[in-house]
């Protein structure tokens, strides 16, 4: 299985996402810069976090029209695996593949400490090593991670079960509409999450509760390419 | 030699008649020293170049006869005072870098861009070295936090910090805030940087090979900042807040750019000389570089990216614009330099080249305006001896005797004040604003003794601290000099980490007062004997002087920056008590000294008498035993007695370790010093049972004093004293206490 | 031709940096302030006679990207 790490002018979590590719699962990893126009060799495509362009304007909001962003469409349109880290998930709601829009903390500051999520749905091809309701400690640190759709576009997310983590009652860091940390598209293959996975995957550092959102996306994968991967 | 330029810039005689030079903050004298050196009167750009090129910021005019007395050399230094930052060997090809750099001046007129703009400048310096920037600290000290400016500053201060720092992605991992009356109206930013670097990538600041094209990269210049070298070299007044042109604004995206750009220049093997543009901007950067290669510079001004019309050759050379670095390669190299710097989207221009006359010479509009012998401007200013005298207050403050004032009873409210006085409470509402885990290395976040990074790839570990407890140095600058150097070492080895090498920032007030200038001599005295007792050379600082407001000159404050060496990562340790039933055990000697200590301050209302007195010979064997016990695993728990004392160290042992204390103590003291003395070189153990023997024998076998007060138990801190109730309080209360106490002023 | 584009959260969305702002001036004895909200102000330049293509062009630059609908609604000025 092959994962892209996309390059954005000021995407500083890149490193960290290959990083955690290589120690959780051993999978190949390629930094993919912002101006490719090719991502048809890679199964799955992580956003990172960072500042991309400065956020200046608006957080993703020039990241998603750099080049790349086409070719993350398409891949996400083909049923690849496309995850958005904190600024990743920002480009991707900002990019149309995931409903919504990431608002300003309500304490009005940056946060970065570490969170309780709820995994509210595990039935996910990021989720599938976690059960149903269990609680996780990821790291966040954003600035701009309030949650916020139309009342429409909520009873939707419910309906078809796009919740996908919530941040742990009582424990909300940034105001975030039913304490949504984050949310998947319809099809279920593309997931944006304010959470720092790559960040909880070595419990000299914390926690290492990320760990299985990778392992996750192999054992979906091997799933999906059974025959491919067994011969 | 063009004697005017434009019609707004004086001529030459004027600037001689009129005394022009002195706005500059030339002096009479220097002006002739100029004009024997130049063998004719400057013109106002070469009168502008000099005055930042000997302002003290640039020269240490006042400050170099201190300098010297610090050692700056070991056998582990791989690169000293003088270059962007100092460099120390540890082990496997590898080395760390490290600086700490103030930005007092501009934080106290614009808090947000002037603490962002501190944190840019000296990553420039960590990443012009070629070294990857791993982490950022910061020091700061504010005045009363009731007060509302106060408050405004501490608030914009910490989002500047947070918002560079952030969006560059170094992750932010330690520092130290404290408050105090006496740095209202002139806080203290001071910045570090720590880096990687290996031993074969170590850049310089040098102007090599005559001929060699020199290249501008960056965003274009525009007028800011004219004139901020000055600007830190004089007082704070009224006018400073009218002066916002002399603060540049921040661009933390552009610096990540330039970074990484200028990290795969550097990766690509080709660059001679590389040097960022910091004060002084493209003036200080121009002659420091020629000057190391013992070369001459020429510069063509018309090629300068410009952000605005009509710059002049003065506004160019002096401009302050952020995020600029100059570098030298080889001819032949131009089109691969180009090309890096092309693909990350970043200006780069030539506009200079190396020649051999030792002069710095500007071009500009097809004329030449300046032409400057560049050791003169860089080495040839005079250097001051300032007169120092001994301070009333010092003799005044010998006859004090702090056991006279009345005994603190109720314990337990003392403790909560204490918890509650915002230099000892709790800093998450300063630090959750920071990203401190980005990069994924940080395995002690900040609210420790010292923060811990890993080093990807190794079973290393860096460990770093700023520590100066600015009340101490004040009331005895040698004592308290040695105390902030003694300090950071025991942060470093409770953390599990081998102390190698500080860098400092000299924060004092105006040079030209003797009274302060004593405290700089005393305080580098006291720095320079604890450097060498403990073996932590001094690798590179900053000093920043003039820090006044209206009621004098601030506290001497010689920030520490210190970084250690974890050699294992299981040698890593946090001073959160870890499992009921381990031991507790003090290191150290209590004795009655509550001079400058947090107690007085929040009891007493002020800062009086003798500090802690120190010996460092005795620090030195409690720092060997303690880091031979971590290394061996003897040890649970580690946390450095300081500001508050026992009580606090006891009470943030506990919070952190979500766990309560049963402690005894045997004192002949009076209670209320017992628990909240200051005395130094002392350290608060714990240990597991069965372990505790074998790490008293070593203790005792080491030298060190050493004594079990009680045992890690329940969900409350007991204390008594000779077996006499002392403190009882939840530590859930504890807690909340500490941590309330800044968000509840800040509301 | 000169545009300048205001853009705003809309007004059923949270708003925290106004919700701050109100509250700092209440503190600050200017008790008539009711609700505040923070927008964005741009001006650009643009290379055009022709009102009406202008006007069509600056519509799909703030749908585009001056503006997130999801959450922003925006409005413009043309002058020359």
């Amino acid at each position: 299985m092959k994962f892209a790490v996309i390059v954005f002018p000021g995407s500083n979590c890149d490193i960290d996402c290959y990083k955690a590719v290589e120690d959780t699962i051993g999978q190949p990893v390629d930094y993919v810069w912002h101006t490719a126009t090719d991502l048809s060799s890679y199964d799955a495509i992580l956003v990172p976090g960072g500042f991309s362009y400065g956020d200046y304007l608006r957080c993703g909001a020039i990241a998603r029209f750099a080049p790349v962003m086409n070719e993350v469409i398409k891949a996400a349109e083909q049923g690849k695996f496309v995850l958005g880290i904190c600024n990743g998930f920002q480009v991707l709601t900002e990019a149309g593949l995931l409903p919504g829009a990431l608002l300003r903390n309500n304490s009005m500051k940056f946060r970065c400490h570490s969170a309780l999520l709820e995994v509210v749905n595990n039935n996910t091809v990021f989720t599938n090593q976690y059960s149903q309701g269990e609680i996780i400690d990821i790291p966040i640190a954003h600035g701009e991670g309030n949650y916020y759709c139309d009342d429409e576009t909520l009873a939707q997310l419910k309906a078809n079960n796009q919740i996908v983590f919530r941040y742990k009652a009582g424990a909300n860091p940034n105001g975030s509409l039913e304490d949504i940390a984050g949310i998947s598209n319809e099809r279920g293959n593309v997931v944006g999450m304010m959470p720092h996975p790559e960040r909880a995957v070595n419990q000299l550092l914390g926690s290492e509760d990320g760990k299985r959102m990778f392992t996750s996306i192999l054992n979906a994968w091997r799933e999906q390419h059974g025959a491919a991967v067994n011969g | 030699m063009a004697q005017q330029l434009t019609a707004k810039e004086p001529t030459s005689e004027q600037i001689a008649d009129q005394r022009i030079y002195t706005q500059f903050g030339v002096t009479d004298n220097e002006y002739e020293l100029i004009c024997g050196f130049l063998g004719r009167k400057p013109n106002y750009t070469e009168i502008g170049v000099f005055s930042v090129m000997w302002s003290e910021h640039c020269s240490y005019k006042n400050s170099k006869p201190i300098l010297k007395k610090f050692p700056v050399t070991g056998p582990k230094v791989l690169m000293g005072p003088g270059e962007g930052a100092g460099i120390v060997d540890i082990g496997d090809n590898q080395a760390v870098v490290f600086k700490i750099e103030s930005h007092n001046h501009p934080s106290a007129v614009e808090p947000y861009q002037g603490a962002a703009t501190g944190v840019g400048g000296i990553i420039r310096d960590i990443f012009s070295m070629g070294a990857r920037p791993v982490a950022l600290l910061n020091s700061l000290r504010f005045g009363n936090l009731e007060n509302a400016r106060v408050k405004y500053l501490f608030e914009h201060v910490v989002s500047g910090i947070a918002g560079y720092g952030n969006c560059i992605g170094i992750p932010t991992v330690a520092g130290e805030v404290m408050f105090d009356e006496s740095y209202e109206g002139n806080p203290l930013v001071n910045a570090m940087c720590v880096g990687l670097i290996d031993h074969d990538k170590i850049q310089r600041g040098v102007a090599k090979g005559v001929g060699n094209p020199v290249f501008y990269v960056g965003p274009a210049t525009g007028r800011d900042g004219i004139h901020g070298a000055t600007f830190a070299s004089v007082e704070l007044s009224e006018e400073s807040e009218e002066k916002r042109t002399a603060v540049q604004v921040g661009d933390p995206f552009m610096e990540k750019l330039v970074m990484e750009a200028t990290l795969e220049l550097i990766n690509s093997g080709i660059v001679l000389g590389i040097q960022d543009m910091g004060a002084a901007g493209l003036t200080c950067s121009s002659a420091e570089m020629a000057s190391k290669a013992g070369n001459g510079l020429e510069l063509y001004l018309d090629e300068v990216p410009q952000r605005e019309e009509g710059m002049t050759p003065y506004e160019m050379m002096l401009s302050e614009s952020q995020e600029r670095m100059l570098f030298v390669v080889e001819p032949r190299h131009e089109a691969q330099a180009k090309e890096i710097f092309d693909r990350w989207g970043i200006i780069c221009a030539k506009v200079g080249k190396v020649t051999d006359d030792g002069r710095l010479r500007l071009f500009h509009q097809g004329e030449e305006v300046a032409d400057m012998p560049v050791q003169a401007l860089v080495d040839e200013c005079p250097v001051y001896n300032k007169p120092s005298k001994e301070p009333a207050y010092y003799a005044e403050n010998g006859a004090i005797d702090t056991a006279a004032y009345a005994e603190v009873t109720d314990l337990t409210d003392a403790l909560k004040k204490v918890l509650a006085s915002p230099t000892v409470a709790s800093k998450e509402w300063v630090y959750n604003q920071y990203d401190y885990m980005v990069r994924t290395s940080t395995a002690v976040q900040p609210g420790s003794d010292a923060a811990v990074v890993t080093i990807h790839g190794t079973r290393k570990a860096l460990a770093m601290t700023t520590d100066c407890n600015g009340r101490y140095v004040y009331l005895d600058p040698e004592v308290g000099g040695r105390i902030a150097v003694a300090e950071a070492a025991r942060n470093i080895v409770c953390s599990g980490a081998e102390p190698l090498a500080i860098t400092d920032n000299l924060n004092f007030g105006s040079p030209e007062k003797p009274e302060v200038f004593w405290q700089i001599e005393k305080a580098a005295d006291g720095i320079s004997d604890a450097c060498r007792v403990l073996d932590t050379p001094v690798i590179g600082g900053n000093v920043s002087l003039y820090n006044e407001n209206a009621k004098g000159a601030i506290y001497p404050t010689p920030v520490i920056g210190m970084v250690g060496l974890v050699h294992d990562v299981d040698h890593i340790t946090t001073q959160g008590f870890k499992s009921e039933g381990d031991v507790i055990i003090l290191l150290g000697e209590t004795k009655h000294e509550l001079g400058g200590s947090e107690l007085q301050y929040v009891m007493q209302g002020k800062s009086e008498g003798r500090p802690p007195q120190i010996e460092l010979a005795t620090e030195k064997k409690l720092l060997s035993g303690v880091l031979e016990a971590i290394q061996q695993g003897l040890v649970a728990s580690a946390h450095d007695l300081s500001e508050g004392g026992l009580a606090v160290a006891l009470a943030e042992s506990c919070i952190s370790g979500k766990l309560g204390a049963d402690v005894n103590v045997t004192t002949s003291l009076r209670a209320d010093a017992a628990l909240f003395s200051e005395s130094q070189s002392r350290i608060l153990l714990s240990a597991k049972p069965e372990q505790a023997a074998k790490l008293t024998a070593l203790l005792t076998e080491k030298g060190v004093p050493n004594a079990e007060i009680g045992v890690v138990r329940g969900s409350a801190l007991t204390l008594n004293i000779n077996g006499k109730p002392g403190i009882t309080a939840p530590v859930e209360q504890l807690e909340k206490v500490w941590k309330d106490a800044i968000p509840c002023l800040m509301k | 031709m000169k545009a300048t584009v205001y853009v705003t959260i809309k007004q059923n969305v949270l708003d925290p940096q106004g919700s701050a702002v109100q509250g700092a001036l209440h503190s600050m004895g200017f008790d008539e302030v009711g609700k505040v909200r923070i927008g964005k102000y741009l001006e650009l330049e643009l290379n055009t006679t022709d009102r009406a293509e202008a006007e069509s062009r600056l519509k799909a630059m703030c749908e585009k990207l001056l503006a997130n609908t999801v959450v922003e609604d925006y409005r413009f000025e043309l002058e020359g």
